[in-house]
């Protein structure tokens, strides 16, 4: 069988494909089963900078009505005794998934700016993950505050996590930036092990009848993958990391375009939310019959090669593709 | 798997002290000490059961290393029943409680003692109800129980109650009696002091194993049987019953060897009888319990003074050893007081004096006695003072001293009382540090106090006491905390007395209007107040009254902006750091850099397991609050400031300015005997006179956009936003700023009201600002979506006009009722709320559906009422929110007790039933004299709508004009029951505690009873008043207390069982899902001719969740089928028609959706993660299947050939 074998953050991957931090991460069962399913890693679940700010305090804050207030009732709720707080809650689980499977274990912290949330990095490690992905969800709402700022706090984001922990740190992050292959090297030179294309910044609806924003969370479609698709092509070669693809992946023909395109990893979520975890095995085999008709001898021999370094024409990538594009139009 | 308390043991090894109030004190070695422990909530005793059960949950061992098997009951009764049952098979058994739940577990202490088990039950004393319920400590509970055959030690502080249940125990197994062990409700079992904790090898010196062995071995088994508890004839059962005399006459010396015993192994010596003060004194005081201690400090202090006074502190009260007591009392004693904290009405004398009279006659020579008097004192927690005891030796010194005197009251009817001098004070050793703090309940202030006592006390060596005063309010509650500090022991039990604290904390700008916060200032006092002024402008700020006071006693006051220090580090309104570190710096109550790092301590020790970024908030805080502190120049020529508005307005009823007032203004204890009424009857209506202005926003209500839905009014807490439609002509005197707009509607019932106009108007100083009615209005601008036609704004600003608006709206004429459809949401809010200004939390679940039970029938409404929440917030004095119409009707309103509100209630509809059966009666046969028509008429009258009640009324009215004329027994007998006539609607309300546990079987009865009787379950699904314990309606996966580890049995459905009835009227509604089907459902239960049973989902502060989006958790609740609204309504099957309708829709989302938004459920997801995900799936699959079962039950065809 033609080898998957791939390398991420300086570890060994047995397959590109590793489920990305999704809810299907929580449980141990499910764990196991992505490992049995051949997973090449996992990301787990993310834990929130605002969890670890304000998961007790939300708690408390209700645990706290009405307390000393009343000469019959001290207060109305049992004081928990192992009270579980989001963030350690999280360390256990990490522990727990760590001693269930074998393939590496990548834990992931969601922030937006420096904090004291920087330290669970750290205990990420010596609760047992192998590396960290830091998702920088962060979205640029000030009018007042520069790109050049919003740079500066991704940066300084990446090296706080990465001078707080000896793990291989993979920053996500998404594609709205002026000039991201710039932004890409910053990020590695301030300790970026690898990157992770792209975010998706999940976009709210209005209610029309309530007059309301409402949260809507669509999953993700293989139209999706292109950008991603575009920018690894891009920056292979020209930033010093590991790079994954996320997003849009639904088939073995999907995930073999982003390796082409010089993805090191393949990240899944929405597939495996849609139609359970076992698809990833389908997707390897639908992966392995393609290398394997086209006599493929290994999966490397595919990576990066429709990269820009590589492909026949890198033009495609850029500008003058859009022109061919639309001229297809007309 | 047991382990051992850790922090148990670090204590007794390093830390010699532990500062903690009686009931965990006892809750600790009854835990240590018992196999089997039966709980059941009941103030003041809850927490020892809440500590226990938290030890069993936590998985810690007992002495035996076992854990011991902690269960709740259904009422006390069934508590008593299991320890019973526990004792007769040999275990270790014990339980706590006070009041009317010691006389539940009566029957069950006469056998417990007739069968000679040893078992401790402890006592948190406390009133027995009477004209009316109190939570506050008496030994009215103990005393109503000392003929049950138990014995009955008393403790007189939380150290004694630590060390006497142990004591208990031993002496119990050892002399085979089973105890009472009581001790002062909340003076005592919430007093927080420093008590020397017990070790292992006291533990082991005082329970023998034997003797344990032998009380096992005592045990019903199959293996030795025996039976036990036999029925018995005249021929043997005197003999019987007398065989337990030798162990009643042993006992008081298997006590006092367990003292002695105890002696040798702490230090700490007790007898009997404790005699304290001069050895040869003339005049002698004899009483128990929390007074003991004042005593003994007061006869100490008159001793140094060279008075030959004493006094004898009963430990054993039963049996009493008379010759034991004899010899306690010095030789030279010529007078003695004996001091009960009870009331025995026609009685000789009370228990105690009775005691003391009968040992000196039995043991004394007459010509050796001294002369005896008895009284009454402290009843209620009425304050005892050394100014009261010292009234009592100077009275023991007059020729023909008062018997049966009281003292701490002034009795103006029987004049039984003692005078004493208001202005003695002898607490006043410089060394000891006096405190007195005004919080608000929500702001930190007794947990900070709670703090600063362990601070204080495990850090400096020094004694400490802590008492607290919480108000009877939920909504902006006020605590005030007394706190003691010094270097030898405290016996001061009482209140930190006017004049003689060192500090006072002021922690909100409120109290400055309401309070006389400087009373218990000491002249140069200082006063630390938490306030957003600048310094120089608090003294225009104070009120004359605390101006003069200030100046008078030249009161050193800071100020420091608590609240904006705490909001900017991140804390909202919890200013506990803020406070807790400026009163360490200018109460010099220790150094201030040791109290600074035992803050920051203590912050990391009790905000650690909140995470870290709270623990570096409160460090910010505290870091900015030194800083923030500024001196009050004090200035010695008064500006003129304004006196304090006085407490009602001078139009309120007399009884409302005479007592009412008094006791808003903190003054009741000044009230005599005199003011009140004799047998616990109140006039409604009096929380309108009680503004308390507790919110700092109100909503706004936008006309323009308002689409008149009434959702805010129908959900108000408080009445505290109404909606009123009125005729133009209505607006004639208007306030210039009084707004109304044109009626939307045209539901009038045959009128011709035209160009009706509509006003939604708000309380200011009534609605507590919970935000509910924001939350539900559904009226959004279209341009703007986050304002709302009603929107919270600041208050302040418009303060006097929304006063002058409210009180204009009040005196708008009620549109007339008979035009209102009642049976729409808009309807039943045109209709005048007669509940309203409740003490209820902000944003409660339950108020809403009793205001709407006033609108749709207050005029004509009995309420029974279960002791719980809805009790408290409906009759707590000073003011009940019960009201009248400008009729004068209104709700009668009575609660009887917890257990038995359904027989209450059926007791209402029986005596309305006969006398309308005898007004019938009597009618019918003096339907010539009154007119046939009229008679006719009145007979003939259905009632079915408010047109029918008010013709009636018209009628009786005419009725009972006539019968003047006639001067007859009969005449007057048929007008003494002639309004019986008009239909009452009867209803039974509670809480879950009440309907599905203490109450069930009495709620079943009056249910089968087939009487017209409406009964009203608020069901907040756990004992909400005694603070969030498990009842049976508490649902499988939520926390509660008893039940941290989640509930792992279903909810019971009391609407199945009720249904199973066949002719009960059953509907299960949510207001905040459905208000429709909640008007619907309270509209059909009155009219049902017989019993209605009502579950309203009350969403409750003891769900975790923020109560302004309490509606939204009522719909979640029906959203994922927890809650599925129906009615069963028995008369539609006459009809051909299935009884049940469905009134919500399948479940729509998952249980686990709506479990997510409520920290009860969520905690448990967090503290145990497993087994939540597991109760979760149970509680989802018992969804479907109770789903299930409606849809086929509402789906069955009731056709013609099925008509009954």
């Amino acid at each position: 069988m033609t080898s998957l074998a791939s390398r991420y953050l300086g570890l060994e991957l047995r397959s590109p494909l590793v489920p990305s931090a999704s809810p299907l991460s929580r449980e141990l069962d499910d764990i196991k089963t992505m490992e049995d399913c051949g997973a090449g890693a996992i990301v787990l679940y993310s834990l929130f900078e605002e969890q670890i700010r304000n998961d007790t305090a939300a708690f408390y804050a209700h645990k706290d009505q009405g307390s000393l207030s009343h000469g019959e009732a001290t207060d109305y709720l049992p004081e928990p005794d192992s009270y579980a707080i989001g963030p350690h809650e999280y360390l256990d689980h990490i522990a727990a998934a760590k001693s269930a499977i074998d393939i590496p274990l990548i834990a992931s912290l969601n922030a937006d700016h420096v904090g004291t949330w920087v330290e669970y990095a750290d205990l990420c490690a010596r609760a047992g993950a192998d590396a960290l992905e830091l998702n920088i969800y962060k979205l640029a709402m000030d009018p007042t505050e520069s790109g050049t700022e919003v740079e500066q706090e991704y940066v300084d984001i990446v090296r706080e996590v990465a001078k707080s922990t000896s793990l291989p740190v993979t920053v996500k992050i998404g594609p709205y930036f002026s000039s991201l292959g710039h932004t890409s090297r910053k990020l590695v030179s301030a300790g970026a092990a690898g990157l992770v294309l792209f975010n998706r910044f999940y976009q709210p609806d209005i209610d029309l009848e309530e007059l309301e924003v409402v949260p809507d969370l669509k999953l993700s479609n293989p139209y999706e993958s292109r950008l991603a698709m575009r920018w690894i092509a891009l920056l292979c070669g020209r930033v010093d990391c590991s790079l994954a693809a996320t997003t849009g992946v639904q088939s073995g023909h999907d995930a073999l375009k982003l390796i082409a395109a010089g993805a090191d990893v393949i990240l899944l979520a929405s597939e495996l939310i849609r139609h359970g975890i076992d698809r990833l095995a389908a997707i390897e085999s639908e992966m392995v019959t393609w290398l394997e008709e086209n006599e493929y001898e290994s999966l490397d021999q595919l990576r990066g090669s429709m990269s820009h370094r590589t492909c026949p024409d890198p033009s495609a990538f850029e500008r003058t593709n859009y022109m061919k594009a639309l001229l297809r139009y007309m | 798997m047991a382990t051992t308390d850790p922090s148990r043991t670090s204590e007794t090894a390093t830390t010699r002290t532990i500062t903690l109030d009686a009931n965990e004190a006892v809750a600790r070695v009854a835990y240590r000490l018992n196999e089997v422990i039966a709980i059941y909530p009941i103030t003041p005793a809850s927490p020892m059961g809440e500590s226990v059960d938290a030890c069993s949950q936590r998985g810690l061992a007992n002495l035996w290393g076992d854990v011991p098997s902690v269960v709740e009951m259904q009422s006390e009764a069934g508590a008593a029943g299991a320890i019973h049952g526990a004792l007769q098979t040999g275990a270790l058994a014990t339980t706590f409680t006070a009041s009317q739940g010691l006389l539940l577990m009566l029957p069950n202490m006469f056998k417990i003692a007739g069968e000679l088990t040893a078992g401790v039950i402890h006592v948190a004393a406390r009133s027995v109800a009477t004209h009316a319920l109190s939570i506050f400590g008496d030994h009215s509970d103990v005393m109503a129980v000392r003929s049950s055959g138990y014995a009955m030690l008393c403790a007189t502080n939380p150290q004694e109650a630590q060390d006497f249940a142990l004591i208990a125990q031993s002496a119990g197994l050892r002399g085979r009696l089973p105890v009472l062990h009581f001790f002062d409700g909340f003076r005592t079992s919430h007093e927080i002091r420093r008590v020397e904790p017990l070790d292992d090898d006291t533990y082991r010196a005082l329970v023998d194993p034997e003797l344990v062995e032998a009380h096992r071995a005592r045990g019903l088994t199959p293996d030795r049987p025996v039976v036990r508890g036999t029925a018995q004839n005249p021929d043997v059962f005197f003999q019987a019953r007398e065989a337990v005399s030798p162990y009643y006459a042993a006992f008081p010396s298997v006590v006092a060897r367990a003292m002695e015993r105890f002696a040798e192994s702490t230090g700490r010596r007790y007898r009997l009888f404790d005699y304290v003060g001069h050895p040869e004194a003339e005049r002698v005081v004899v009483l128990m319990g929390s007074g003991s201690d004042t005593a003994r400090e007061t006869i100490e202090h008159l001793v140094a003074s060279g008075e030959r006074v004493g006094g004898v502190i009963v430990r054993l009260f039963r049996p009493f050893d008379t010759r034991a007591f004899v010899d306690a009392i010095p030789k030279t004693a010529r007078h003695v007081a004996v001091l009960d904290r009870t009331k025995e009405p026609g009685a000789p004398g009370e228990p105690l004096y009775q005691d003391v009279v009968t040992a000196l006659a039995e043991e004394q020579p007459r010509d050796q006695r001294p002369d005896v008097i008895g009284g009454r004192y402290g009843l209620s927690s009425k304050e005892f003072t050394p100014a009261m005891l010292t009234a009592v030796f100077r009275e023991l010194e007059r020729d023909r001293p008062r018997n049966h005197f009281t003292v701490g009251i002034t009795d103006d009817t029987s004049g039984s009382s003692l005078d004493w001098d208001r202005g003695m004070r002898i607490d006043t050793d410089p060394d000891v540090v006096r405190a007195v703090f005004f919080g608000l309940g929500s702001d930190g202030t007794v947990g900070a106090n709670k703090q600063t006592i362990k601070i204080i006390g495990e850090r400096t060596g020094d004694h400490v006491q802590g008492y607290f005063v919480y108000d009877s309010k939920k909504a902006g509650a006020v605590t005030v905390s007394h706190l003691r500090f010094g270097p030898r022991p405290i016996r001061s039990a009482y209140l930190i007395e006017d004049g003689t604290a060192d500090f006072v904390g002021v922690h909100n700008t409120r109290f400055l209007e309401r309070y006389e916060v400087f009373r218990h200032a000491r002249p140069g006092a200082t006063v630390l107040l938490n306030s957003p002024w600048e310094p120089t402008e608090v003294l225009a700020r104070l009120p004359r009254e605390l101006r003069q006071e200030a100046t008078v006693k030249q009161l050193e006051i800071w100020t420091v902006d608590a609240n904006g220090i705490a909001a900017e580090a991140g804390l909202g309104r919890r200013i506990n750091t803020v406070m807790q570190a400026c009163f360490f710096e200018l109460s010099d109550v220790m150094p201030k850099d040791d109290a600074l790092a035992a803050i920051r301590a203590s912050i990391r020790k009790t905000y650690g397991k909140r995470g870290d970024h709270v623990v570096e908030q409160n460090l910010a805080a505290l870091d900015a609050s030194i800083a923030g502190l500024k001196r009050v120049p004090m200035e010695t020529t008064s500006n003129g400031n304004a006196p304090r508005s006085p407490f009602v307005a001078a139009d309120a009823p007399q009884f409302v300015r005479d007592v009412t007032a008094q006791i808003l203004a903190g003054r009741g204890d000044e009230l005599p005997v005199g003011a009140m009424p004799v047998d616990g009857t109140f006039p409604t209506g009096t929380a309108r006179f009680e503004k308390r202005g507790i919110a700092t926003e109100v909503p706004e209500w936008d006309r323009d956009l308002c689409i008149q839905c009434a959702k805010c009014a129908i959900v108000c807490p408080h009445a505290a936003i109404r909606l009123k439609v009125f005729e133009p002509a209505a607006l004639e005197n208007a306030p210039t700023e009084f707004e109304s707009a044109e009626f939307r509607g045209s539901e009038f019932r045959g009128s011709d009201l035209q160009d009706v106009r509509t006003t939604i108007q708000v309380a200011p100083d009534d609605c507590t600002g919970c935000e509910l009615c924001v939350h539900v209005c559904p009226a959004k601008d279209k341009s703007d979506p986050r304002h709302k036609a009603i929107d919270m704004t600041a208050v302040a600003p418009r303060l006097e006009r929304e006063r002058r608006n409210f009180e204009f709206f009040l005196e708008i004429p009620e549109l007339d009722r008979t035009v209102i459809d009642p049976s729409s949401v808009r309807g039943s809010q045109m209709l005048e709320p007669l509940f309203e200004f409740s003490g209820a939390c902000g944003g409660c679940g339950e108020t809403p559906y009793l205001k709407l039970l006033t609108q749709l029938f207050g005029d004509r409404l009995l309420v029974a009422n279960a002791t719980g929440c809805s009790s408290i917030y409906g009759g707590n004095l000073p003011t009940t929110p019960w009201t009248t119409n400008a009729e004068g009707r209104g709700p009668a309103w009575s609660n009887s007790l917890f257990e038995d509100a359904a027989e209450f209630g059926l007791g209402f509809r029986l005596t309305l039933d006969e006398q309308r059966a005898n007004a019938t009666r009597m009618l019918q046969q003096m339907s010539r004299i009154v007119g046939d028509e009229l008679a006719r008429e009145i007979l003939a009258s259905e009632q079915h709508d408010e047109a029918d009640y008010r013709e009636q009324r018209v009628r009786i009215a005419e009725l009972r004009a006539r019968l003047k004329a006639f001067d007859s027994p009969e005449a007057r007998h048929l007008d003494s029951v002639a309004e019986s006539l008009v239909r009452k609607s009867t209803w039974v309300v509670g809480g879950d505690g009440w309907a599905y546990d203490i109450g069930f079987g009495g709620l079943d009865h009056a249910l089968a009873s087939g009487r017209d009787i409406n009964i009203l379950v608020l069901d907040t699904e756990v004992y909400s008043n005694t603070g969030g314990q498990m009842s049976k309606s508490t649902p499988r996966a939520a926390v509660a207390k008893f039940a941290a580890a989640g509930k792992p049995n279903a909810k019971k459905d009391i609407g199945m069982i009720a249904m199973a009835h066949d002719h009960v009227y059953v509907a299960q509604i949510a207001m905040g899902a459905s208000d429709k089907q909640t008007v619907r459902a309270l509209v059909e239960a009155d009219r049902y001719p017989g019993p209605s049973l009502i579950i309203a989902y009350s969403h409750c502060i003891a769900h975790g969740i923020h109560m302004a989006d309490g509606m939204v958790h009522q719909k979640l609740a029906v959203d994922c089928g927890h809650w599925p609204l129906y009615r069963y309504d028995p008369s539609r099957q006459d009809r051909g028609e299935n009884p049940l309708q469905l009134d919500s829709r399948a479940p729509r989302i998952r249980f686990e959706r709506f479990a997510e938004r409520e920290s009860r459920f969520h905690m448990l997801t967090r503290s145990h993660p497993k087994t939540a995900k597991r109760l979760q799936a149970q509680t989802q699959k018992d969804i479907d299947a109770r789903w299930n079962v409606l849809r086929q039950m509402a789906e069955m065809k009731f056709d013609e050939e099925k008509k009954r």
